[in-house]
């Protein structure tokens, strides 16, 4: 009790000393306004960085970090988080690669794939919504026992090869002009997550969830399913990222899992401004978020900036942009009352 | 007396042969079996090898598992191997499961994922009298025997390679790097500055790191080839992410101008990418023989009486550079037929 009386004057100390030196923006705003400095830095200071190739291969490095992430967007916004979605992006890739391996055709194989991934979806949607487990613990188990079952029971190595002139091959030389398949691919996935976010009406009600679970309940909105529907989309978007990743390699290697992606998803999301506590935000935010790692990451590298600095930097960001979104969207009674994802 | 002296040396031959007989006769077999046969068996009988290497789910560890595990088996021990999947926590829990339990194994076999991290645990296991034979990964510790590539010399030959590759090109060459703390990458590393330091009208133009992600190293061989599309050569450090890099040459339609140069374990894919273009030199591990080099010195171990950390053996790998032109068919093997049992 004491700590909330003393951390409630203080924290709206902070909150007027923010908006007094950034107005009213919103996260997105200033996320947006450093990714843009960082690019006018960059376009300055690097050579060739301003070249249209570069920026095509900006926005392609980000692709399947960023389709993830609209996945996972879609999950946050509803209030929730899906921590099995690098495992079921790599996994139900490389079973369905292997099944062709063992002789089953491209067509049969995909019906296996898709069904697996959206039993996938629907165990974490039900597990979620029907059995009351926390998304964070259902998910994360989830995605432990997706890696540990694909892995040991119907993945036999690491790396799994596409076939020569399969589809998923072909896809990943299909070029419009001179802009690469992943950049449309990513934003055909933001375009699509963005019109059943804010035109349709199981849309909405994925807001109206994230925001008020109760009230949305008690305004008869059925929750439940809508629960289960969000992770079945996040598992199906996972898998699309996956078939992008093994078009664009020509193989899937299963140890992205045990890979700081999933943490990158994240970052993506929240540093876009799209609050962990649910109801706020659109696939606006994950592509701004997404632009920023994309442009960070990519004058790191020209700089030859070496791994461990670059974590570091991505880290810091990190910090920064949480606790900027914690003074602009505070805790209130009724997040305090919803308990966290 | 030219006739006595015969005599008596006759006599000598007839004496010794019957001495040597009866000592033979003493030993059972009257010299129809090898003497070590008899040693050797009791040494080695119901031995306990565990292999640990960093995943059972690449190329070498199973062409190492599938080697040693007919060898082992062949002459009498007992094999299993423990995968902790990449993950150093789990490495480091199964080696204390292994050291700890019950049945200690013989030997073990360890692929170590960096210099340092598992020193304490292999010099338990050393006093707890278990062989530690290292492979492919070198640490900072004394293990009784290492078996494997000499980093340095593998980054040699890929510097060679990639230098002739530039042969009236612009002498500019790119690194992908794996990662700064395993051992097969900073040796790897030296062993290319080294030739390049020779060379000094050679280049290095861009040395980003992989963290051995085939993702990653397609992100930043793609900058790096946005920034010096001169490159006349890129040393990627292992092929399990140069897959990759080739994607990200393919993709700025340098395929044939940039010369991929990178190491690996020589299963058949290593093959394949050479045929076709994808990679212009390998430096493959002999797999047959590194992996009968580590079955030999795991017999000399236990029959050598010495205790376990009391000595350090280093087996050292053939290595070389293939590329296209002097592909074989038998450059490479087949983990499906090792694993089928087909040797």
């Amino acid at each position: 009790m004491t700590v909330s009386l003393l951390a409630r004057p203080r924290q709206g100390w902070l909150k007027k000393k923010m908006s007094r030196i950034f107005g009213n923006l919103s996260q997105e705003t200033i996320v947006f306004l450093l990714a843009a400095a960082l690019f006018i830095a960059a376009s300055i200071g690097l050579n060739g960085f301003l070249q249209a190739n570069n920026l095509i291969a900006i926005v392609r490095s980000v692709s399947v970090l960023g389709i993830l992430a609209v996945g996972m967007g879609v999950v946050i916004i509803g209030r929730g988080i899906d921590l099995s979605a690098v495992a079921i992006m790599a996994m139900s890739v490389a079973w369905y690669l292997q099944m062709m391996q063992n002789g089953m055709s491209s067509n049969e194989a995909l019906a296996y794939a898709l069904g697996g991934v959206i039993l996938i979806g629907f165990i974490n949607g039900f597990m979620v919504a029907y059995a009351d487990i926390p998304a964070i613990f259902a998910t994360l188990a989830s995605g432990y026992f997706v890696y540990g079952f694909a892995r040991s029971q119907l993945v036999h190595q690491d790396a799994t090869p596409v076939p020569a002139g399969h589809w998923i091959d072909q896809l990943g030389q299909i070029r419009l002009g001179e802009i690469p398949v992943e950049v449309f691919f990513f934003s055909a996935v933001a375009f699509i997550a963005f019109l059943f976010l804010r035109f349709t009406k199981w849309g909405r009600y994925v807001y109206l969830m994230g925001d008020n679970f109760l009230a949305a309940r008690n305004m008869g909105i059925p929750v439940r399913p809508m629960t289960v529907l969000r992770y079945v989309i996040s598992a199906l978007i996972a898998f699309s990222a996956g078939v992008l990743t093994a078009s664009s390699l020509h193989s899937i290697n299963v140890r992205v899992v045990n890979s700081n992606l999933l943490y990158d998803v994240i970052l993506v999301v929240v540093i876009g401004g799209i609050g962990l506590s649910g109801g706020r935000g659109g696939m606006r935010n994950v592509i701004v978020g997404a632009l920023l790692i994309g442009i960070m990451q990519n004058a790191m590298t020209i700089l030859d900036i070496s791994n461990i600095y670059q974590n570091l930097i991505k880290s810091i960001i990190l910090l920064v942009a949480i606790v900027v979104d914690s003074l602009l969207n505070p805790r209130d009674e009724q997040t305090a009352q919803q308990g966290d994802i | 007396m030219r006739l006595k002296q015969m005599l008596a040396a006759a006599a000598f031959t007839v004496l010794g042969a019957l001495a040597i007989g009866q000592t033979a006769m003493a030993d059972g077999d009257a010299g129809t079996q090898d003497p070590g046969a008899a040693p050797y068996a009791e040494a080695m009988k119901g031995k306990r090898v565990v292999l640990i290497p960093m995943a059972m789910g690449f190329d070498l560890a199973q062409g190492w598992a599938a080697y040693l595990k007919h060898e082992v088996e062949g002459w009498g021990g007992t094999f299993e191997t423990r995968d902790p999947n990449w993950d150093v926590n789990a490495m480091a829990q199964a080696i204390t499961d292994i050291i700890s339990g019950d049945q200690k194994p013989d030997v073990l076999v360890i692929h170590s994922p960096d210099l340092n991290s598992m020193t304490k645990l292999l010099k338990k296991a050393q006093a707890e009298g278990i062989y530690v034979v290292l492979i492919d990964n070198p640490m900072n510790f004394a293990a009784d025997a290492f078996v494997g590539s000499n980093w340095y010399h593998l980054g040699q030959l890929e510097a060679e390679a990639a230098v002739k590759a530039c042969e009236g090109k612009s002498k500019q060459i790119g690194l992908v790097q794996g990662d700064a703390a395993n051992a097969s990458s900073i040796y790897q590393y030296n062993g290319i500055k080294q030739v390049l330091d020779q060379h000094p009208d050679f280049k290095i133009v861009a040395e980003p790191f992989s963290n051995w992600d085939p993702t990653t190293s397609r992100n930043v061989t793609t900058t790096m080839l946005q920034q010096n599309p001169d490159i006349c050569a890129i040393i990627d450090f292992w092929d399990g992410d140069a897959t990759g890099a080739s994607a990200a040459i393919k993709d700025a339609k340098l395929d044939g101008k940039v010369a991929l140069v990178t190491t690996g374990g020589g299963e058949t894919v290593d093959c394949k990418a050479l045929e076709d273009g994808t990679f212009y030199a390998v430096v493959m591990t002999e797999l047959a023989g590194q992996s009968r080099d580590m079955n030999a010195v795991i017999k000399f171990l236990l029959q050598s009486g010495q205790k376990p950390g009391t000595s350090k053996t280093y087996i050292y790998t053939l290595e070389k550079a293939t590329t296209k032109a002097d592909l074989k068919p038998t450059s490479c093997w087949d983990v499906k037929q090792l694993q089928a049992g087909q040797f």
